[in-house]
Parts: C-alpha cells; sequence; structure tokens
C-alpha cells in the first residue's frame, strides 16, 4: 500500500479509516470557529438543526474581526455574537484582538495533525502548522457545531516543490502570488497543496501562513506544510497540550508535482480583477498607486509590518498616497509597538487601523477608494468591487513593495529599496 | 425534479464578491433584499432583469472566492431554478446543495443567453431546446444525494443526527 499525504494521515485518523483520496469519510473535528462577518450566522442555523447546544464548547470560538468598525446592523451581530458566547460558554475574541485566522495559531488553539473548519475561506491559514485546516458555510458549520464531525472528501494533493533561497527582497508573498499564477485560480479546486523543499524550510512561521493562506485562491481545500524545527520553535510557549510532529510519507501519491526555482524568483504583483493574473514586477507597465494597504491575514504579521518599517524609516510617503496598516492581530501590534515599528510607519505617513479585517473587504467600510483609483495591497483578494467600490482597482504585492510603493507613488521594485 | 427557463450566461470564475458584493453584508441580512443587487459589480442591472425560474449558466469555477452561504441564498430568492456550470468552487458546491439551491455540472460551451433549457436533475439529463443539444451531468457523491433528497442539511440532520454517506 502506497505512503500518504498529509490530508490524508490526518482524516485516516479523525476518521478512524484508512482514508484514501477519493474517499468521502465523516470524520470528528478538533475545533471550530466563526466570525461576525457572513450570514446567515451559524448560530442562527443551530436550532434547525435539531439542537440548542454546542457539541463541545470548548471546541468552539467565536470572532469579531470583520467589522472592527460596525453600523447599527454589525453592532447588532455583535451584541448577538456576544450574547451566543456567554450563553454557550465558548470563548469570543473581541473586536480588536485580531483576525481569526492569525489568532487561532498564535494563541495556541491549533496543533500538528488537528482537523480544525472554520466559516471563513481562509480558514485554510492554518495548515502552516501541519493542521487540515479548511473553510465551510454557514450550515456546514452548523451542523459541525450540533454534531462534531463533518462529511469531507478526502482531496488528492498536489506537491508544490520549492528549491533555492529567496533573493533579497523577494519575499513569502511573492513565492505565493508565483505559485497562484502556475496553477491558477482553480487549479487545486476539490484538493489540497503541500508547500515543501529548502524554500519552505527556510522560511519563517510568518512567511508559511502567507503561503497557507493564498491556497483558497487556487481553490485548494487545503494548504499544508510538514512541520519541522521551525514549527517547534515557533510553538514553543504558544502551544501547552502535547503534540507530534506531522509530515507526509515518503512514498505518497501526488496528483501533481509543481517544481518552482525560487532563486531566480523576483517581485511578483497580482493585477486587477484576479488573483492568479500574476506578472513580474519588471514586466509591469509604469502603474500609478493612490492607496497602499498592508494588512489582512496573508501579510500584516509582525516580521511582515517589520519589513515595510525598514523601507520606510525616516522617510516619508508620496504626497497625495494614503498608506493604511493594519496589524493583523492584538499581539501583532503590541509587539510592533514595543519594536518601534508602528512608530516608525505612523511617523513615514501611515493611518494605522484597528487589528481586524479592515482594509480587506468591503463590508469592513474602511479604505473605500475612489472611483478610479488604483490600491496596492498585502491582502489575499483583488476581485472587483472588493473594498467597496466596483470602479476601482486592486494590484496585490509583498509588504516590501507596499511599503516601497508607498514612497514613490508608483508601484515600485522593491529590490531598489534593498540595494540602498 | 424538473427545471425549465432561460438562460443567462456568464464567464469563468464568477466570485462570491461577484455574485452578492461584500459592501450589501451590512446592508440588509434578508437575501430578498439583496437579490436586486446579484452580479451587480458584473453586470449592472441583472438583479432587475432576472425572473423566477431562469437559469444561471456560468464557465469553469463558479463561486470561487468566500464561504458566504449569502451567495447560493441570493442566487436562490432571486428565483433562479439551477445553476449550471462544468465546475464549482468546493465551498460554494456544498453551501448550494445545503441550502437547496440546484446545481448541475455540465459543458455549458454551447449555451448561449437567451436559450430555452431544461433539466431533470434526478436523472441528471437535460436538454437545450433552442439548440436541441442533450446535456448529460457529472453524478453527485451518495451523501449530497442524501442531502437533497432530504430537503437539505438541516433536515438530514435532524433526520439522521449524523452524516448519512452510504
Amino acid at each position: 500500500m502506497a505512503g500518504k499525504t498529509i490530508s490524508e494521515t490526518i482524516l485516516s485518523a479523525k476518521s478512524k479509516s484508512d482514508a484514501r483520496a477519493g474517499d468521502i469519510v465523516v470524520a470528528a473535528l478538533d475545533l471550530t470557529y466563526s466570525h461576525d462577518g457572513n450570514r446567515p450566522l451559524a448560530m442562527d442555523l443551530l436550532t434547525s438543526m435539531g439542537t440548542d447546544k454546542v457539541w463541545d464548547p470548548a471546541r468552539y470560538i467565536l470572532f469579531l474581526d470583520h467589522h472592527p468598525s460596525p453600523n447599527a446592523l454589525s453592532a447588532a451581530a455583535h451584541t448577538k455574537l456576544r450574547d451566543f458566547a456567554i450563553q454557550q460558554g465558548v470563548r469570543l475574541y473581541e473586536m480588536g484582538d485580531g483576525i481569526s485566522h492569525v489568532i487561532l495559531p498564535e494563541r495556541g488553539h491549533i496543533a500538528p495533525g488537528d482537523l480544525v473548519i472554520g466559516s471563513d475561506s481562509h480558514s485554510c491559514t492554518g495548515g502552516a502548522l501541519a493542521a487540515f485546516t479548511t473553510g465551510v458555510g454557514s450550515t456546514d458549520m452548523a451542523a459541525a457545531m450540533a454534531t462534531g464531525q463533518l462529511w469531507m472528501r478526502v482531496p488528492e494533493t498536489i506537491l508544490v516543490r520549492c528549491s533555492g533561497v529567496l533573493p533579497g527582497g523577494v519575499a513569502a508573498k511573492d513565492l505565493a502570488l508565483a505559485i497562484a499564477g502556475r496553477i491558477g485560480a482553480d487549479g487545486a479546486n476539490y484538493m489540497a497543496i503541500e508547500f515543501a523543499g529548502s524554500t519552505i524550510e527556510a522560511l519563517s512561521m510568518d512567511g508559511r501562513f502567507t503561503l497557507t493562506n493564498l491556497a483558497i485562491e487556487m481553490g485548494a481545500k487545503a494548504g499544508l506544510i510538514g512541520t519541522d524545527a521551525v514549527t517547534e520553535a515557533w510553538l514553543d510557549g504558544r502551544l501547552t497540550r502535547p503534540w507530534a510532529h506531522v509530515a507526509a510519507d515518503a512514498d505518497a501519491v501526488y496528483a501533481r508535482i509543481v517544481d518552482i526555482d525560487a532563486s531566480t524568483l523576483t517581485p511578483r504583483i497580482a493585477l486587477p480583477h484576479n488573483v492568479d493574473n500574476v506578472v513580474a514586477i519588471e514586466d509591469l507597465p509604469r502603474t500609478r498607486v493612490h492607496q497602499v494597504v498592508i494588512g489582512t491575514c496573508n501579510a500584516a504579521r509582525e516580521s511582515d509590518l517589520a519589513e515595510a518599517a525598514r523601507i520606510l524609516k525616516g522617510k516619508r510617503i508620496a504626497p497625495g498616497v494614503r498608506l493604511i496598516v493594519t496589524p493583523s492581530s492584538r499581539d501583532t501590534m503590541v509587539a510592533s509597538m514595543q519594536s518601534g515599528v508602528l512608530a516608525t510607519l505612523v511617523q513615514a505617513g501611515a493611518v494605522i487601523a484597528t487589528p481586524g479585517c479592515s482594509g480587506c473587504a468591503g463590508g469592513c467600510h474602511f479604505a473605500v477608494p475612489d472611483v478610479g483609483e488604483n490600491v496596492l495591497s498585502t491582502a489575499n483578494r483583488n476581485f472587483k468591487g472588493r473594498l467597496g467600490n466596483a470602479e476601482s482597482f486592486i494590484y496585490l504585492a509583498s509588504p516590501a513593495t507596499a511599503a516601497a510603493s508607498a514612497l514613490t507613488g508608483w508601484i515600485t521594485d522593491p529590490r531598489e529599496e534593498f540595494r540602498a | 425534479m424538473n427545471i425549465a427557463g432561460r438562460a443567462h450566461c456568464f464567464g469563468d470564475d464568477i466570485n462570491t464578491d461577484y455574485i452578492i458584493a461584500s459592501k450589501y453584508k451590512t446592508a440588509s441580512l434578508d437575501p430578498r433584499d439583496l437579490a436586486r443587487h446579484l452580479m451587480e459589480d458584473i453586470d449592472p442591472g441583472f438583479g432587475q432583469r432576472v425572473r423566477p425560474g431562469d437559469i444561471l449558466v456560468a464557465g469553469k469555477n463558479f463561486g470561487c472566492g468566500s464561504s458566504r452561504e449569502g451567495a447560493p441564498l441570493v442566487i436562490k430568492a432571486a428565483g433562479i431554478g439551477v445553476v449550471v456550470a462544468p465546475s464549482f468552487a468546493r465551498i460554494f458546491f456544498r453551501n448550494a446543495i445545503n441550502i437547496g439551491l440546484p446545481v448541475f455540472i455540465c459543458d455549458t460551451a454551447g449555451i448561449s443567453t437567451g436559450d430555452d433549457l431544461e433539466f431533470d436533475l434526478e436523472a441528471g439529463t437535460g436538454r437545450n431546446r433552442s439548440t436541441g443539444a442533450l446535456i448529460e451531468a457529472a453524478p453527485l457523491p451518495r451523501v449530497m444525494i442524501n442531502i437533497v433528497r432530504d430537503g437539505g442539511l438541516a433536515a438530514h440532520i435532524r433526520k439522521h443526527k449524523t452524516f448519512q454517506v452510504a
């Protein structure tokens, strides 16, 4: 019998069966979570499942991250989530605590080998810890809250093998965009992606989360990275329960193998209005930037903000450009305050937004661009209208490219800054 | 279950933001209110033009993007009888089945806006009455057929207390 991928390994354990790609299994969930953004709310559907109790209150967590500047309707939803948390005895992270996908690993809620679902498409982010984490809709979530289970099709896996050292000024985000460009918006639909190779081994956990977060933009159900010494060091002091390393078997069967040479990579830009519409920065015509966003669950962790600050230190952003920085979590914000990174960014002209989804989706009513404006963002989505104005244009890039572009007012290759 | 109606064609990779823009997520909670904004950012006025029983036809990877169940709910609230596409994004596909919006996986290259289509969802067959072409659907997994037969996931869980995969 052939070996197993990370997905097959985890779903076998959670379904107590020999799960192979293509099998349909019913699996036991380690953790489930929802936020304030999507309607209907899963909690409103719980009673339709024939129960009014979450199966295990310790295994459901709520987040108020999607509406950090609520209007009356979202304020009412917040009250509802807070009341539900008290009534059910489940944990709730408040407005300003940050984004669910960032907080969960940061605060030790996800262990390698876990099976986790969130009612948000970017729930794939936690896969950087070799946990099978995936997004579902509200009805699936309500069924999971009632039963502690979910049916799943065991996915085939695409192995993305990255080798070589990333050149200076080229970040995990550039690698992620390059992979999205290669695989395409639906190239991994119904499948999982495993990221491996020497480039991945050399990446920090911040960079790994940037990669796995983008898996859904290729259609993937999960984006996974096997555990190693980097994982272990990062989990030390965060994860208090015992855990074991998780890796794919050497003879695991993959649907496809994609090889990426990271040593020759240059900064990448996703052009409007699709994430897989990716070009090398040197091939981009001169493009004006009106607003720069460093935020979202893709690339606004401590090292991302620090990289932007390194480029912006002692300088001032170009006249007529807005720079919006949304630390991805309260912990990120505090660390960036203590290190002086936030002061550097504010002195350079940045507006600091509430940790959470500010500056990502139009539902936040924040950082909405004007008609005809170009936005350069470290986000994971550039769909038309994403920021609340269908007549604007969103480009995606790394934190370094974002910072360099804020300085000039044009989409700018950060390697020029890197050399300086 | 038989469905017949007029085709409205869209392209590849229609994402959930296009189906219903995220700026409306805080505007209303009622899918019937939101139905008039269906596809607004890529086809202004579509939400007003669409008629109950119409059929939404698209290219590959329909429903990619967010996990918001509002996307299939708003399509259903607009009166769309079935969404037809060669492939669906995973989360949208599950959501549509769970809330009772019929989906039909088939080649859509030969279908044009205004074509008169009919589908037998149980049999997985259909016909383009405007061109005479026969249409055949990819089969659904057993668990999804069970959910559809029970009338959606909530009814399925109330009945079985778990998922019936066989």
